[in-house]
């Protein structure tokens, strides 16, 4: 589990110091940190000295102290109305996603007859999506979190559907031979041998739920990070339209991030996955 | 003991326009290990999955005996999200019976690795394993599909001993696939030599030696030149 990221750093660099697998890892996390900081840093200098005007670019540390003064206030709402519509949309696409990507995976007629539909809707744009959603919803809370579903759908479908065509028959073979029902082939094996795939999908579906919720709140939103976003640029803050992006990056990390932890969790049997066990 | 397990008469078995079996007779008694030998594309895959009834579109008729029968593939196929006990335990499901997936695993020699994932065992222990799982459904018959032929020799020598006491330990028939004429005469009462295109039985071997065998027993050499010269016959070498 904890070698999945580390790489072997060149062994020459500490000779007679033995270095410990943690210590190894912070050095690679403050490698990662280098850049990032010198950038704030040179940032920093730049719009204090006056290069840059800071009504075009904010010091970082007005930025942070931005983020502080939204935490203490408006913050919270805005985040709260987003990671509802995000949770509703994504959790609507995915499941119905899910579902038809089960229906066409295990049934030929299914695919027959879905299938050429769904590569159709897959190539319009899903923002093109948006004008329709307006005008049939209105600018509510629905239209957002169904703008939010479509954008979820397809990459859970499309995984899903490889997913389980990408099965090993092989495997499915062993339940044949012993009989198993549909049911019990599809609980037993088919769910467990596609669910690498599944995750795939569900990652790629979170992300562009978070991207569909930014386009759907710079549209119409009266809060919201989207909605923080555009209020930024209407009045010309430069610091609020950074914190904004700051916080969905966040909240973005976050969110990939328990879904990375259920994966690591649930697909732990994966030979590709840790690379080498601790048995060698 | 000479109660008959499976009676299988293959008329005739195609894949499209090819027929891969024409006219197979095939019978199996209790606690007989009988095995099929020939080269690849004779068909005897293909006869071991229509008796498994993996493989139902065929002509002709198959009896079998009232009792498990059971199934090792030429690979492991083990689930790789489950451990060994409950890759042996599979077929029930949660509600396995562990005393006696416990008993498998200590059979085939896997003491200790009950709760292993199938990526941490190596060829020869996955095999076990897949041993045992065929164990589990408490078989009167254990089909197996050229079961060894991914391992090395030594593992092979191995692992046909280990069969060999599973089969007597437990009473169970063996149908063997295999391509090798060594291990076919070893592990056999009988050996049905098959020949290709169609592919039906050429020739049956009578191994009248008791176990457990010495490999280098010249009695083996001297079967083992016949089932050679019958392959030779069958245009198969």
């Amino acid at each position: 589990m904890t070698t999945s990221k580390s790489k072997p750093l060149p062994g020459t660099l500490e000779v007679g110091e033995p270095v410990t697998t943690s210590t190894r890892r912070w050095r690679i996390r403050l490698k990662g940190l280098v850049l990032p900081v010198a950038i704030i840093v040179l940032l920093e200098i730049v719009v204090r000295i006056g290069w840059i005007p800071s009504y075009q670019m904010p010091a970082p540390s007005d930025v942070a102290l931005t983020i502080r003064d939204l935490a203490e206030g408006a913050l919270w709402k805005h985040i709260s109305a987003s990671l509802l519509r995000v949770l509703g949309g994504f959790a609507i696409g995915a499941t119905l996603a899910l579902v038809f990507a089960a229906w066409v995976g295990l049934s030929r007629e299914a695919e027959a007859y879905l299938e050429p539909t769904f590569a159709g809707l897959r190539s319009i744009p899903s923002l093109a999506w948006v004008p329709l959603l307006l005008l049939w919803l209105g600018i509510g809370e629905t239209s957002k979190v169904v703008l939010i579903a479509i954008g979820a759908f397809f990459p859970v479908y499309l995984n899903g559907v490889a997913a389980i065509r990408g099965i090993d028959r092989k495997l499915v073979e062993v339940g044949q031979m012993y009989g198993f029902s549909r049911r019990r082939l599809t609980l037993r094996i088919l769910l467990p041998a596609a669910l690498p795939g599944l995750f795939t999908g569900l990652r790629s579906g979170l992300s562009l739920s978070w991207m569909f919720l930014v386009a759907a709140e710079l549209i119409a939103a009266t809060k919201g990070l989207g909605y923080l976003l555009s209020d930024g640029r209407e009045t010309s803050r430069p610091d609020i339209v950074l914190a904004a992006i700051i916080v969905l990056a966040v909240l973005g990390k976050l969110s990939d991030g328990v879904l990375a932890g259920l994966e690591k969790r649930f697909l732990a049997w994966r030979d590709t996955f840790t690379g080498q066990g601790r048995e060698g | 003991m000479t109660e008959l397990l499976l009676d299988i008469h293959v008329e005739r078995k195609a894949f499209a326009a090819t027929t891969v079996l024409q006219n197979v007779r095939l019978q199996l008694q209790a606690r007989e290990i009988v095995s099929l030998l020939g080269p690849s594309g004779c068909g005897k895959s293909t006869l071991l999955r229509i008796v498994a009834g993996l493989e139902k579109d065929f002509s002709g008729k198959l009896q079998r005996a009232p009792g498990a029968v059971a199934f090792v593939f030429q690979e492991p196929r083990l689930m790789p999200w489950l451990t060994v006990e409950q890759n042996i335990g599979f077929s029930d499901d949660r509600h396995y019976d562990k005393a006696w997936v416990t008993q498998l695993i200590e059979e085939v020699g896997l003491k200790g690795f009950a709760d292993a994932l199938p990526k941490s065992l190596s060829g020869g222990m996955a095999q076990r394993v897949a041993i045992a799982r065929g164990l589990y459904s408490r078989p009167q018959t254990l089909l197996l599909d050229e079961p060894f032929s991914a391992v090395d020799a030594f593992t092979r020598m191995k692992l046909q001993d280990l069969l060999l006491q599973l089969a007597e330990h437990h009473a169970i028939a063996l149908l063997l696939v295999t391509h090798d004429v060594d291990e076919a005469l070893y592990l056999s009462n009988r050996v049905l030599v098959m020949g290709n295109r169609p592919g039906n039985i050429r020739q049956e071997l009578h191994v009248n030696l008791p176990q457990p065998r010495d490999r280098r027993d010249p009695e083996l050499a001297r079967l083992k030149a016949e089932a050679l010269t019958a392959l030779h016959l069958a245009h198969v070498i």
